[in-house]
């Protein structure tokens, strides 16, 4: 099967400042994939250019053969790492929003999710504490049925215990057709979730293998390998 | 509950050796179907493709075998079951060994350290 995503020479220069620089990279079906760097290395930037929400200096991104646009848009599924909700409006509205928005959208899925972690459905998003925010969001995000879900710092504010049912969630959500980059700091909490890992520096690719691999080669979690790479 | 996995050996051959620990104590007994990849790994909190690879392993070693119409099954062959068994705990009691010969102590020594430990228990 075609590759979900082929990256090529993608670049992008802001100013005197080159955040992503002939970088390389294919992202193929059915995986869940780390996108792990430090910070300022680029990851943003780079999923930023898939989504089309910047234009890359040089280079193409390609996407179920598509490059970045309306669909595109219609087959991944994206959390930013900051948010765009409408902070008055309330959980069930938002979910409504969201079936307007994308085909793809599965309401039964989203009203499952937000009844398994307790969130109330009339609440106004911004009665909603930071965590709880974060997972209205990233329930909306992972109800749709998408063919690559881009999630940026998604575990980051939640609870342990939330965290466990969305890596669950993940997990058993999980289609061979479709594949989760999900970039993050916090490594050690979802490296047995994951296929492989990309790891980025300068704007390039600096490493991209399976974690299990790494576990064989370097005998040391991919936390501790981070760790040793990207010391400072 | 999530599976107890440490950090420095690759997840798949871990969840090898759970699943085998699972036959071997009888909580999937011989002929038993096994739960699907997808329920296994939930349980386990892995990548359903890493669980895959870990049945794909039992299954080279016979120890699971795949139906095509009921899906997973443990072998009955009770046999290689105890085979099984007999080759972790070689494999346990050797590794004992090494780190106790690091810490100084001579086989003799361990030897009468576990008798010492077993009168204890």
């Amino acid at each position: 099967m075609e590759a979900l995503a082929e990256i090529r020479g993608l670049t992008k220069v802001y100013g005197n400042t080159l955040a992503v620089n002939n970088l390389n990279l294919v992202i193929p079906r059915g995986r869940i994939i780390g996108l792990l760097g430090p910070n300022g290395s680029g990851k943003t930037t780079l999923i930023k250019m898939i989504n089309g929400l910047l234009t890359p200096t040089a280079g193409q991104i390609l996407i179920n053969g598509f490059a970045p646009g309306p669909e595109t848009k219609a087959r991944i599924a994206y959390l930013p790492e900051r948010t765009y909700l409408q902070s008055g409006m309330k959980v069930s509205d938002l979910v409504d929003f969201f079936r307007d928005f994308y085909a793809d959208f599965n309401r039964d899925k989203a009203f499952t999710m937000l009844s398994a972690l307790n969130i109330p459905f009339t609440a106004q998003l911004k009665t909603l504490s930071k965590g709880t925010k974060e997972k209205v969001q990233l329930i909306l995000v992972m109800s749709r049925d998408a063919d690559l879900f881009i999630l940026d710092e998604p575990i980051a504010g939640v609870d342990p215990a939330a965290r466990d049912y969305i890596l669950k969630t993940i997990i058993t959500n999980y289609n061979e057709n479709a594949s989760i980059l999900l970039s993050t700091h916090l490594i050690s909490d979802i490296e047995n979730i994951l296929d492989e890992v990309i790891f980025i520096r300068e704007g390039q690719v600096l490493t991209h293998m399976p974690v299990d691999q790494i576990r064989e080669q370097y005998g040391q979690s991919v936390d501790a390998y981070f760790r040793g790479v990207f010391a400072c | 509950m999530a599976w107890n996995l440490s950090a420095d050996k690759p997840i798949y051959s871990q969840l090898v050796e759970i699943i085998q620990i699972q036959i071997i104590s009888g909580r999937y007994k011989a002929g038993d179907r096994l739960p699907s990849v997808r329920e296994l790994a939930a349980e386990a909190s892995v990548n359903p493709n890493t669980m895959q690879k870990a049945l794909a392993e039992l299954e080279r070693n016979a120890l699971i075998i795949t139906q095509r119409t009921s899906g997973r099954i443990v072998t009955e062959d009770t046999e290689l079951i105890q085979k099984t068994q007999s080759d972790l705990a070689n494999e346990y009691i050797r590794n004992f060994f090494h780190t106790m010969k690091e810490l100084g102590y001579s086989a003799e020594e361990i030897v009468s350290l576990v008798k010492e430990m077993a009168e204890k228990e």
